[in-house]
């Protein structure tokens, strides 16, 4: 057990914890961030996955230690109000059905954008594909994250 | 940020290895990071012992334990007082003695009761009185605890069930099955394991908590209030002012609303709210509020009613002429001919009695959590409130949103007596914040916010004079009552009549007058509180009537008899007694009491003395002026047939009228009792209610139950019918039967009835509504007061008075209660038992003071006296036969008419044990000794006995 400082969602925490303890337990058990999702433990479904320095990573297989020191992003922290560009495509797409998936599926689709600002459908499946949604919303996404990348588009901003 | 330190613990057998602040306390270490949310939070100051744990195996009050002081120890929450899904025999004893009303200082009671019995198996009541004396419990529900305690071991390796125990109470039998049995409480099990939810238990995904800024000033201009500072330290999510809140007044009465969420430029109190932040955490929500610049221009305050309303004194509502003079309300009522009246008697005193300002301190401090649903515009509001349906309505009103779009929700409450029955400042703020931000946001009073947010009892100074024929027969009555008010409105208005409205109630009064003022002052705003704005006109009125007979030389309870108020009785003022069973509650006292041996025979410094009381089983009229049901209920039979769900939204808040609204539910249907699932007070599921106050759900509610059990029964009946080939008419439904009244084997199981009349037309729905007879006269105010039926009750206390300091002890009380069908005995009796404490508190030992500049001098309940276990003294709560007609069942009014008898018989018991008489509250020791010094008692009797007392003594 050792006492590290994170970063999340822009607010730094003291956290006690053993360094190996995948980071997906202390955001959820020790800060009560349960908008990041268990769905398999094992880095195969995405669900957990959020952003360390604004890249995706799954949280299930990430060690706390690794993260420490480093800026996570949950998706409580993805915007203030919940409407970040790509959760505003989100809604008007009408993506979510069970919705576990989709804090996972947007942060992916968020960090898509931020190093790809107009991906075409091929680099969003690729990007994507990690991610699994049961509910089959696949096409749904695609057309979000491009309207989200046009909507950002428009407004003059990446 | 600080460094977090290791701390190492074991919580209910279960090691933890956490990372804590060093000023994070044991308390909130379980209930935030352990999420043990059994652990209550009351005061914060080790005074209420709701957060008790053991630690150690000793009791502690978690929140005055360090986290890190923890490190090492072993502790046990109430979660881990038994193993999982099993129950303590100490927790089985509090279910079936039904030791606990609102639950929220039941986990600690039961942790310190179990350190305990741990070193004592058989404690004694007097090691129990001791061992629990940290423990407040405001619903006092303190001589059940003593006895749940005192008999945990008949419980060990007992099974759990809800009947009745053996030998329980049982006062009246009317052949019911269910009616007026002792069935345990449907929240007791919940509120002996800590799974009870109150709303500062709840933790939403991405909450976030605000705080509020207060005014220092009991009056001051706003010259300037800036946020910058605030807003820009980290972890604060959003903060408002007055600017950015609507600018729409609000209040109880809508004659009169004049308070805003925020202060727009004018504070008026010593904790006028200001300006409110959310941040990420408390702490950072409380470090903000220190941030905000405020730049007030004191003005000149008052803090006394009386001086309130002299010329030139400072106006707390000057920007309304209405106010000048601070006048908030005035009362100016005339019933029969007074002059005459006097003119009539034989005998007239006058005398002035003070009342004093008490505060209805429930364990829970008030709280609320909002959360937009992000879908058509709506929000959810769990709160810890009375009134449900008048919060949706204020907030639908104050902030324009649609009633509908406003889902309210009222989790488990921790005692209200009053005090939660207005929309707060936290449901407004909550509201608001929760739309900025886009986060469930929570806010939660802290002690010192709940004493400054007040609401509790009017401070009432009352002129009155009565006159009396040489047999005791009142003639005329007059009253005069200032009332201190506070800052602003609240309930006032209505308590300003209520001062007036039930005295003619009790005794036979024909001619009546009385004036009241409610004078706004610059100090925390006064409201409704148990028996509303009634007990100190009582405590008046039963201490000058003792004084009469003592200068006419008749028996206190002889005199009361005489005057005793008549069933089907329209009295002075317009109000239409029903049922009344009053003689026969003063004669059983007399009896039970032993007053003919007592009465005038005791030793010098022992006292006995009567008080009486009564009170309305519901307002005749809401709040506000509506056409509408005052409850209603839906009763939905699950499709198994072999449970209901209850659909009610009027508010259990201690008092145990979940309970009973399932009890009526069942009798009706003909059902156990425990198939009845209680669906309560969320405003999606179940249909508007009025909520509780005015001493209605057993009345209104009970009787929209009853209503709505009445239609699932009809539907059944009319399948049974068909199945028995006989008239719908001419079955019965009883014991989970359905059969022909006149040949009882002729009959079908009541769920098979259900299954089929589902199978045959789907759900079996029954709904049911009330709204009282139209009542009460045709003159201003004449709506107080009104009810369809009212209590009557009758105490005897007994004290012992030590005449060297002052010291009362209260040695015995018995009280006897008309209060028509007795639904349930053992919720009943505690309601009683807890309505004399707080009657005993407020008679002896309470009083909000405020300092010079209008602070208050004892915001905590370290200095605010609220009675413990070791002043309970020993209680018999005793019932007359009686049925109400307009009651279901024949019930009617419990809990808060049994407060009114009680600072009148304390006060003429101290009289008759000391020979002075105290006509101010509270009646502290130095009031007694002051009193004892001036009167020399001893001459006075010797001339009360030499010389006849009759003439005017004023």
């Amino acid at each position: 057990m050792e006492t590290m400082t994170l970063m999340v969602n822009g607010r730094s925490h003291s956290v006690l914890a053993d360094r190996e303890t995948p980071l997906l337990w202390v955001l959820r058990e020790t800060l009560g961030l349960t908008g990041t999702k268990y769905g398999c433990g094992q880095a195969q479904c995405g669900a957990c996955t959020v952003l360390l320095d604004g890249e995706a990573v799954r949280s299930c297989v990430t060690a706390v230690g690794e993260a420490a020191g480093r800026e996570v992003t949950t998706i409580e922290g993805l915007s203030a109000d919940g409407l970040h560009a790509v959760q505003r495509a989100w809604i008007a797409e009408d993506v979510a059905q069970c919705g576990y998936c989709q804090p996972g599926q947007i942060l992916t689709a968020a960090a898509l954008l931020g190093t790809n600002p107009h991906p075409n459908d091929a680099e969003i499946d690729a990007a994507m594909t990690g991610v699994l949604c049961r509910c089959g919303t696949y096409g749904r996404i695609r057309r979000a994250i491009h309207r989200a990348a046009k909507e950002a588009g428009d407004a003059g901003r990446p | 940020m600080t460094e977090e330190i290791r701390v190492s613990l074991t919580v209910n057998g279960r090691r933890h290895v956490l990372g804590v602040k060093p000023n994070t306390t044991l308390q909130n270490l379980i209930r935030s990071r352990l999420n043990l949310t059994g652990t209550k939070k009351g005061c914060e100051l080790g005074e209420c012992g709701a957060c008790t744990v053991l630690m150690n195996g000793r009791p502690v009050n978690s929140c005055m334990v360090l986290a890190v002081e923890a490190d090492g120890a072993e502790i046990v929450t109430i979660e881990g007082l038994a193993p999982d899904g099993d129950l303590h025999p100490l927790q089985k004893s509090f279910i079936k003695h039904g030791a606990l009303q609102c639950g929220f200082c039941t986990p600690g009671m039961l942790l310190s009761a179990k350190a305990l019995i741990d070193r004592h198996p058989d404690p004694t009541p007097d090691q129990i009185r001791s061992a629990l004396g940290g423990n407040l419990c405001r619903c006092a529900a303190y001589p059940r605890i003593i006895e749940a305690v005192r008999s945990w071991r008949e419980f060990d390796g007992v099974p759990l069930d809800t009947r009745p125990r053996i030998g329980a109470e049982r006062d009246q039998e009317r052949g019911t099955s269910v009616v007026g049995h002792s069935v345990t409480r449907y929240d007791a099990p919940d509120k002996v394991t800590g799974r009870a939810v109150y709303t500062a238990d709840m933790r939403l995904p991405g909450m976030i908590y605000a705080k509020i800024l207060t005014s220092p000033h009991p009056h001051a201009l706003i010259r300037r209030c800036d946020v910058t500072r605030a807003r820009a330290l980290s972890g604060v999510v959003a903060a408002l002012t007055a600017d950015d809140v609507p600018d729409v007044l609000y209040g109880v009465s809508p004659a009169r609303f004049d308070e805003r969420i925020l202060a727009k430029d004018r504070v008026r109190y010593v904790g006028d709210e200001v300006a409110v932040v959310a941040a990420l955490d408390e702490e950072t929500a409380e470090r903000a509020l220190r941030l905000i610049d405020v730049e007030y221009e004191p003005l000149p305050a008052v803090f006394d009613a009386e001086e309130a309303m002299r010329e030139g004194a400072p106006l707390v509502h000057p920007e309304d002429p209405k106010f000048a003079r601070n006048i908030n309300t005035h009362v100016d009522w005339h019933f029969g001919d007074i002059e005459r009246g006097f003119a009539e008697a034989d005998h007239i005193r006058q005398e002035r009695f003070t009342g004093s300002r008490t505060f209805q301190a429930p364990i829970e401090p008030h709280a609320a959590l909002a959360r937009w649903e992000h879908h058509g515009g709506k929000v959810t509001l769990w709160t810890s409130t009375q009134t449900p349906h008048y919060v949706q309505r204020m907030i639908s009103r104050t902030l324009g949103i649609p009633a509908g779009n406003i889902r309210v929700i009222k989790p488990a409450v921790g005692g209200a007596f009053g005090g939660k029955a207005e929309t707060t400042p936290l449901d407004f703020c909550a509201i608001l914040l929760a739309r900025r931000t886009g986060r469930p946001v929570l806010m939660k009073y802290d002690r010192r916010e709940m004493f400054q947010h007040h609401r509790g009892r009017h401070k009432q100074t009352i002129d009155l004079k009565i006159g009396v024929k040489r047999d005791g027969t009142i003639t005329a009555v007059e009253s005069r009552i200032l009332l201190d008010g506070g800052a602003y409105t609240s309930y006032g208005i209505i308590t300003a009549y209520y001062a007036g409205a039930m005295i003619p109630t009790l005794y036979k009064v024909p001619n009546y007058r009385y004036e009241g003022f409610r004078m706004y002052t610059n100090l925390p705003a006064c409201g409704a509180m148990r028996g509303h704005g009634v007990p100190q006109p009582r405590f008046a009125f039963e201490s000058l009537l003792d004084m009469i007979a003592e200068d006419i030389r008749i028996d206190p309870i002889e005199i009361r008899i005489r005057n005793a108020m008549e069933p089907n009785t329209r009295t002075c003022n317009a109000l239409d007694i029903s049922s009344c069973e009053f003689r026969a509650t003063l004669e059983k006292a007399r009896e039970a009491s032993g007053w003919n041996k007592k009465k005038g025979r005791l030793p010098r410094g022992r006292g006995i003395g009567v008080g009486c009381g009564g009170f309305v089983s519901g307002a005749g009229y809401p709040i506000y002026r509506a056409e509408i049901p005052h409850s209603s209920a839906t009763i939905r039979v699950h499709e198994d047939g072999r449970a209901v769900s209850l659909q009610i939204a009027a508010a259990e808040i201690g008092q145990g009228s979940d309970t009973v609204l399932c009890q009526i539910a069942a009798e009706e249907m003909g059902i156990p009792y425990e198939w009845v699932w209680m669906v309560e007070c969320d405003s999606v599921l179940a249909p508007m209610d009025l909520g509780s106050y005015a001493s209605r759900v057993t009345l209104m509610a009970g009787s929209a139950v009853q209503m709505a059990a009445s239609r699932v029964k009809e539907a059944l009946c009319g399948v049974a019918a068909r199945r028995l080939g006989c008239e719908p008419g001419a079955l019965t439904c009883r014991d989970a039967r359905i059969f022909i009244t006149e040949q009882p084997d002729v009959a079908m199981e009541w769920s098979e009835a259900a299954t089929l009349a589902f199978s045959q037309s789907g759900p079996v729905i029954g709904t049911g509504s009330y709204r009282p007879p139209v009542l009460g006269g045709d003159f201003k105010g004449g709506t107080v007061g009104t009810s369809p039926a009212f209590s009557f009750s009758t105490m005897v206390a007994e004290v012992d008075v030590d005449l060297e300091t002052g010291f009362v002890k209260v040695m015995r009380c018995l009280d006897v209660s008309d209060s028509g069908t007795v639904i349930n005995p053992m919720t009943f009796h505690g309601q009683v038992e807890g309505s004399i404490h707080m009657g005993l508190g407020e008679v002896l030992l309470e009083d909000v003071v405020h300092g010079p500049e209008g602070h208050i001098l004892n915001p905590n309940l370290h200095d605010y006296l609220v009675p413990s276990m070791r002043e309970t003294p020993e209680i018999s709560s005793l019932v007359v036969d009686s049925y109400e007609p307009r009651g279901p069942f024949g019930a009617k009014e419990v809990g808060e008419g049994s407060i009114l008898p009680v600072m009148g018989a304390i006060a003429n018991a101290i009289h008759d044990a000391t020979g002075v008489w105290v006509k101010e509250l509270p009646i502290t020791p130095e009031r007694i000794l002051r009193a004892l010094k001036e009167n020399r008692p001893a001459d006075d009797a010797e001339k009360a006995r030499s010389e006849p007392a009759m003439g005017v003594s004023e």
